[in-house]
């Protein structure tokens, strides 16, 4: 990376605040909705703050001006994922808090996000995680470069930028090759768990993220109305969701010299070989 | 009956398992279409004569512009082929096409699908495979990336007459992304890990030495998984990764060997047809999803496996 950017960068970092994968998730039988509670950062976007972060210390730090705004939206719990993300360096915060959010698919997430998005307004570059933990669809970063018309960088398993030229250039996979991308901002960037290894926050840092402001906003602020969002703005519908029966524990044997042999006959059995 | 549009980014002589299952689940529908962003060669074409398609739409890329050729050209096939649904594979690059081009378009996306049913209700896995759910599109053109092992490969008809037709597409209008470089990946012989019928994967207890792991996977013509702590200590490539960060896995057959099967294991394995285990530590969580476990050490289970499978079928 060169050592400083010419103009100051204004970068959005996207956060998610969804169910603790370490435990048990359910889906609501009657509302077909994920129970949030007990919900924490995504862990995959972790990945995008530390590439934000990093991105603007190499370009001379916060102090040359530029910006790391973690935005988030959803119901009031959703605020605790942007404080973890200004705990780990973001500047600020920005919060759309809209109860009729809830139950949007990647259509209505997509038109939400890119509409705060130019809310913020003059956003150089948008900073997501490879995909969220809750949904797994992986697809709104690809959305919002369409809704937006930035240049879509995805799935970034490296990431550089140059300051001069605003080029910034990933690997990514892309069928039986890994190809290097490159863009000029603005762009819409979305990095893999390969892609850095994630600041732990320390004491310092949570205390002088206590300082930083978070902004809330509404739909009527970002000029979306209610049916445009949620369930009423989603183009698909859930009919059901069924909990899969919990797989049974089947023989365990110890083994005293011959497992391998009742492993091939198990195969056997099971008409698998 | 709805008719359905398969798209293709690439397609070589020989389709991929993923493929074929895609025009297999299309060929339930009445007059698809497969739309190809690259050149589909005689051979190919044979193939997908097979399915029953009764269209085949090329346009063939030019240049080095990321994504931006797949979007026109589905767009353009979506547009003359009027298609209600659009199949794509699971892969990260068909699945954000197909979601551009839903909101482009104003269609609907779901991604991770088993199934899409004639009424175009989609059934799709959803956290980690831990539910099923059923879902359909509210209006427009429904895009549905459909995930491997999911549909059966079953060619339905022979000789079909397919009608090939050169696609005319608009200049992209996408904000643009250029390839600067391209490096081939390291050839396997093994089968795709997604696609693959069998998945040897092998862990933390693997102590540094797939070998054995790869091993067992090759007597068994199946694919080579890892943990997460396997990838993250260097001992194999991250693209061998499952679970809740890598690629999920549904084969007939699962071997984990020397993976404790924590929760974030678990979500990319729980879904295969048949789990089988060995691990050291007897309370280890993959025995309580395990249709066969063996408490024990695997340097010396998968070798006595893998030679007692060549020599049943010598």
């Amino acid at each position: 990376m060169t050592e400083e950017t010419t103009a100051p960068l204004k970068i959005v970092v996207l956060v998610k605040h969804v169910p603790d994968v370490q435990f048990d998730r359910h889906i609501d039988s009657d509302t077909l909705r994920l129970d949030r509670s007990e919900s924490v950062l995504s862990e995959l976007d972790e990945y995008a703050v530390e590439a934000a972060v990093a991105l603007v210390e190499a370009q001379g730090g916060f102090a040359a001006g530029h910006e790391v705004i973690a935005a988030t939206m959803g119901g009031k719990s959703a605020s605790n994922s942007v404080k973890r993300a200004l705990q780990m360096g973001a500047s600020s915060g920005i919060h759309l808090n809209d109860d009729a959010l809830a139950g949007s698919d990647t259509v209505a997430t997509s038109k939400a996000l890119a509409a705060l998005i130019e809310h913020v307004g003059a956003v150089d570059l948008v900073v997501t995680g490879m995909s969220s933990t809750d949904a797994e669809t992986s697809v709104v970063p690809a959305q919002l470069a369409e809704r937006l018309n930035f240049a879509q960088l995805t799935h970034a398993l490296a990431i550089d930028f140059d300051g001069a030229s605003r080029e910034v250039t990933i690997r990514r996979d892309h069928a039986e090759r890994t190809l290097s991308l490159a863009a000029t901002l603005p762009a819409v960037l979305s990095v893999t768990d390969q892609a850095n290894e994630p600041r732990y926050p320390n004491f310092k840092a949570i205390m002088a993220a206590k300082k930083k402001s978070i902004t809330e906003v509404s739909l009527a602020d970002i000029s979306l109305s209610a049916a445009e969002v949620g369930t009423a703005g989603s183009r698909t519908s859930v009919l059901n969701a069924t909990e899969r029966p919990a797989r049974e524990a089947g023989t365990v044997i110890n083994d005293s010299g011959q497992a391998g042999i009742a492993l091939v006959d198990f195969l056997a059995e099971q008409k698998l070989i | 009956m709805p008719s359905a549009l398969v798209f293709f980014n690439e397609l070589s002589d020989v389709p991929s398992k993923a493929q074929r299952e895609l025009l297999t689940l299309a060929s339930r529908f009445d007059q698809s279409t497969l739309a190809v962003a690259s050149e589909v060669s005689q051979d190919a074409q044979n193939v997908v004569a097979n399915y029953g398609l009764s269209k085949l739409l090329v346009a063939p890329s030019q240049g080095d512009i990321f994504v931006d050729h797949a979007l026109s050209v589905l767009e353009a096939a979506v547009k003359q082929s009027a298609s209600d649904v659009v199949l794509v594979a699971n892969d990260n690059f068909n699945r954000e096409v197909a979601a551009r081009m839903a909101v482009r378009l104003d269609g609907a996306v779901i991604t991770d699908a088993i199934d899409v049913a004639t009424d175009l209700v989609v059934t799709k896995d959803e956290l980690a495979g831990s539910y099923s759910a059923q879902a359909q599109s509210t209006g427009g053109t429904l895009f549905v990336s459909v995930k491997p092992n999911s549909i059966d490969d079953d060619p339905q008809s022979s000789g079909q007459q397919l009608e090939v037709q050169n696609l005319a597409i608009q200049s992209a209008t996408a904000a643009q992304v250029r390839v600067v470089a391209t490096e081939a990946k390291a050839v396997s012989d093994r089968p795709k890990l997604t696609e693959a019928r069998v998945v040897v994967a092998g862990g933390r207890g693997v102590n540094g030495d797939f070998g054995p792991v790869e091993d067992l996977a090759d007597a068994l013509a199946g694919a080579v998984g890892a943990s997460r702590a396997a990838t993250d200590a260097g001992w194999i490539t991250h693209d061998a990764q499952i679970g809740q960060t890598g690629v999920t896995v549904s084969p007939q057959l699962f071997i984990s060997a020397g993976i404790s099967g924590a929760i974030q294991q678990k979500a990319g394995m729980q879904t295969s047809k048949c789990i089988v285990a060995i691990n050291k530590d007897v309370d280890a969580p993959v025995f309580e999803i395990a249709d066969f476990g063996i408490v024990g050490d695997l340097s010396k289970v998968l070798p006595q496996a893998a030679e007692e499978i060549r020599r049943r079928q010598a």
